[in-house]
């Protein structure tokens, strides 16, 4: 009937217009007219065209910020900039002018005509040409449950292509439906709809059906709602997995380096937080030189970083191994103290440089941003870092059984004599595999520099976790530093929520420190001769 | 039986740094309260204070240097049990404050009111009384190192194991004085102490007794440590140190020696926490930050560790060039104190007192590793 009389009102104006668009635009421009109460005829009209182009002024006619000049009464977009106000085409929204608050006056509306507008615009974007637009619409029509949207979503279905908006549409009919007078067979097929493909978002729309009148649409919700929360029950702990494991990668980038020289070496190597801060430092200078130089490069930072980082960090490694760790072997509580003396050099050096505030490392774009995984989200900084701290572990893992100085740094750890007997110089195996795993904890500063803060205290806030994590796993054992990483990783994010961060830290401590009681070497602990060494 | 072990104590090293510490104990507040304050040998109010908290900081190196020097055992987080005792100390003296605080509850200390607690936390009651708080500060530091202790030394951890998960306990009891649920006052810590045994805790004559006290406490472990190490069970804890699986072969239980002077060095590492905090007048969980434990390991090695005298002397020494250069040249105390540790791991292995007895005793050099009683080397 509405429409009836909406399209009566309509009549004279369609043919007063001379063509399609200006058409839409005389309708639009029809709103500075007429009284409040004819409004909803105005807006009928608008919609009757089906013109996606009039949504723009359609919404800004909602949100209150629809003005029409006083001198010819033209309807524009309107946005304040101080006392005046900037005039926009509502169809192109391209700038007109600027005109002072007193030549130019709101169109009215009122919060019948604001329900209206809302139905009008899902219905209009629901025909729109752009896919993205329509699975939109019936998102919003899906959440709001509109009666009103009803018809309008039955025909885009009729002629919808797309499989994804088409899903999106039925699951908006079915929550329309819901809320129509429609009969009690089909709104129960309609819940069932809902609660299979509606997910999370349906829990709101399905408790209040819990308690509606109708026995059976009641039921059906309810068992909806159980199997959604069931579901959710295993999405989130998936969450929890995937916050553990991302983690754990951390801790892993941090160790892994410390497996090298406290693992493979039997070096306690304090200033190894140190390394991974020199690593994140590097990758600050990288950056800012970048910003200022060469601007278009600012994606490669990171990339260009990685292998300074490694270097510079290597390099300060072989310095240590080369002018103090050397001649403290066998000497492992004086090789602690030595290299703790250095890691407090290195962090006041970096001080005293760079001053004692966080620096600002720059996401790269690939960085930045999430990805939807069914009911999990995945930050892609994080993704990367998973991504990155395995790439960093295989390659180790390659370099220690593939390469012949790998080879040569087992050898040496194995049996130094007999190693140094069959030629391998292993003073100069000592200086280099000490200048890898500070190379390696170089690399991983470039990573953690995209999560934590660059400070001088960035290495200290690591190196207990870090050890934690080498002892945990047996020391010497790669695969144990791995397993150890994501096992902590992974138990810390289990135990928060339950805990809280700070007590479920305090808990994996004690965890440690009990276990360490039960297997003095840790999860995999190496066999044989090498243990007594 | 104690007058033989007091008597074996007292070689002739014991006997002067034992007189020089309770020398100091009666001269230097004498020479601050008893003289005017332009006097030339007039000690000012500040030094008191300054001094008083580095005989606790060689209380605490002192108690490092036992199971450290003489049984191997290297505590990276001997900074808990002092302020395990500190914060008994603490408590204590939150107590004294009574209605005085700023809120002004007969009962609840200041920060309790803040986060709206109704009554008291258990493990607060009692804290009123001196009596009972004295007993906690050796008693909690002495149990929480008997349990870490047991379960450590049970399973042979050692070594750098050892070292590192001392570190891990000390960093999670930071972690967990941080949390404000815990009861102890969460980050702020303890502090605006009024009095102590009722004598008001800024008043000089107040600082000059803790002073004392200090001093008399430094002397009365001196001479508790020097008497176990002369004694027969000190030789089975070199020996511990030395060879460990030969001592156990030879029929010694290892793990209760180890852990009898761990938990021995806890307790005066608590009374030295406890000594601390009247001084410095707070307590707050940033003194179980691992950082501070090495710091501790750092001056024992300076003065020169297994030698007893030698803790005493780097504690004082490290921390007066700390006071020094923090005040001259903020920006290089760290450089200072980091080539601190390589130097000494490189070049003074023994510590200042290690090798100045070297010189005295002119002997022919032995290998390296193996660090020599010098106490007992100085009384033959």
């Amino acid at each position: 009937m509405k429409r009836f009389i909406a399209a009566l009102f309509i009549l004279p104006m369609l043919f007063s217009g001379a063509g399609a668009d200006d058409g839409l635009i005389e309708r639009i421009d029809a709103l500075a007219t007429g009284k409040l109460k004819d409004r909803a005829a105005q807006i009928e009209a608008i919609s009757e065209t089906g013109d996606a182009r009039a949504v723009p002024a359609l919404q800004a006619l909602r949100d209150g910020s629809l003005y029409f000049r006083k001198s010819d009464k033209k309807v524009f977009l309107a946005e304040k900039s101080g006392s005046d106000f900037v005039l926009k085409d509502p169809l192109t929204a391209a700038e007109v002018e600027t005109l002072s608050k007193s030549a130019v006056r709101k169109v009215k509306v009122n919060n019948r005509l604001r329900r209206q507008l809302t139905a009008v615009i899902g219905s209009m974007t629901l025909e729109s040409p752009d896919p993205g637009t329509r699975l939109a619409a019936a998102r919003t029509i899906f959440k709001t449950g509109d009666v009103s949207a009803l018809e309008a979503l039955e025909a885009a279905i009729r002629t919808e292509q797309n499989a994804d908006v088409l899903a999106a549409m039925e699951l908006a009919r079915a929550s329309a439906l819901l809320k129509s007078d429609a009969e009690t067979f089909e709104k129960v097929k309609a819940v069932e709809l809902v609660g299979t493909r509606g997910g999370r978002d349906a829990v709101p729309l399905l408790k209040e059906l819990e308690s509606s009148q109708d026995e059976s649409i009641a039921q059906a919700a309810g068992k909806q709602i159980a199997q959604i929360e069931k579901a959710q029950v295993l999405w989130n702990s998936a969450q929890t997995v995937w916050y553990g494991i991302s983690l754990g990668s951390v801790l892993l980038l941090a160790a892994i380096g410390l497996a090298v020289t406290f693992g493979v070496m039997g070096v306690i190597n304090m200033a190894h937080g140190e390394m991974v801060m020199l690593g994140a430092y590097t990758t600050f200078v990288v950056q800012e030189v970048i910003r200022g130089s060469f601007p278009g490069l600012f994606d490669y930072s990171l990339l260009m970083a990685l292998p300074l980082a490694f270097l510079v960090a290597g390099a300060c490694g072989f310095a240590m191994e080369r002018g103090i760790i050397r001649f403290l072997y066998g000497r492992p509580l004086e090789t602690l103290l030595a290299t703790w003396g250095v890691s407090l050099i290195l962090q006041q050096a970096i001080r005293t440089i760079f001053g004692p505030t966080n620096r600002e490392v720059g996401n790269p774009s690939w960085m930045s941003g999430a990805y939807e995984l069914g009911g999990l989200t995945l930050t892609a900084n994080r993704l990367w870092i998973v991504v990155f701290a395995l790439i960093v572990f295989a390659a180790l893992f390659l370099v220690l059984k593939r390469t012949g100085f790998g080879l040569q740094m087992r050898a040496v750890t194995q049996n130094r004599k007999m190693a140094s007997s069959m030629g391998i110089r292993t003073p100069w195996v000592d200086a280099l595999t000490f200048a890898l795993g500070s190379g390696i904890a170089g690399i991983a500063g470039v990573a953690l520099s995209q999560i934590a803060n660059v400070s001088p205290n960035l290495g200290q806030s690591y190196i207990i976790d870090s050890f934690m994590v080498v002892v945990f796993g047996g020391v010497g054992n790669l695969w144990g530093t791995l397993v150890g990483a994501m096992t902590l990783g992974i138990a810390n994010k289990f135990l928060e929520p339950y805990a809280g961060a700070v007590l479920a830290k305090i808990l994996i401590l004690v965890f440690i420190i009990l276990f360490i009681q039960k297997r003095p070497r840790g999860l995999f602990a190496l066999k044989g001769r090498a243990v007594e060494a | 039986m104690i007058t033989s072990f007091v008597f074996k104590a007292l070689d002739r090293r014991a006997i002067w740094v034992i007189a020089v510490l309770v020398g100091l104990a009666v001269l230097v507040p004498l020479l601050n309260l008893a003289l005017p304050a332009g006097h030339p040998l007039h000690v000012p109010n500040y030094a008191i204070s300054l001094m008083g908290k580095y005989l606790t900081y060689a209380l605490l190196a002192l108690a490092l240097d036992l199971v450290w020097g003489y049984c191997g055992i290297l505590s990276l987080g001997h900074g808990a049990f002092f302020a395990l005792g500190g914060y008994a100390m603490g408590m204590y003296l939150m107590r004294q404050i009574g209605a005085r605080g700023v809120y002004g509850d007969p009962v609840l200390p200041d920060f309790m009111v803040f986060l709206n607690w109704q009554e008291l936390p258990w493990f607060w009651y009692g804290f009123d009384q001196f009596w009972f708080a004295a007993i906690m500060i050796v008693l909690v530091p002495g149990a929480l190192a008997f349990v870490f202790g047991w379960f450590a030394f049970r399973s042979r951890v050692t070594g750098v194991y050892l070292s590192i998960i001392t570190q891990a306990m000390t960093y999670a009891l930071l972690l967990a004085f941080f949390r404000n649920e815990m009861g102890f006052g969460g980050n702020n810590g303890l502090t605006d102490f009024k009095d102590i045994l009722g004598y008001a805790i800024q008043a000089d004559t107040t600082r000059a007794a803790l002073f004392s006290a200090s001093a008399l406490a430094l002397a009365a472990a001196f001479l508790i440590c020097s008497g176990i190490v002369r004694s027969k069970f000190g030789k089975v804890l070199v020996a511990v140190r030395d060879a460990e699986s030969r001592s156990r072969f030879f029929g010694y239980r290892v793990e209760n020696v180890k852990l009898f002077v761990f938990v021995v060095s806890a307790m005066m590492a608590g009374v030295a926490g406890a000594l601390y905090v009247p001084q410095v007048g707070i307590i707050n969980p940033g003194e179980f930050a691992p950082a501070n434990s090495i710091e501790v390991v750092i001056w024992t090695a300076v003065g020169g560790r297994g030698t007893l005298v030698g803790p005493i002397v780097g504690a004082v020494l490290v921390n007066a060039g700390k006071s020094v250069f923090t005040a001259a040249f903020p920006e290089f105390w760290l450089f200072a104190l980091g080539a601190l540790f390589v130097a000494v791991t490189l070049f003074l292995p023994k510590g200042i007192v290690g090798a100045l007895s070297g010189l005295a005793t002119r002997r022919p050099r032995r290998p390296a590793p193996v660090i020599r009683d010098a106490a007992g080397e100085a009384a033959e």
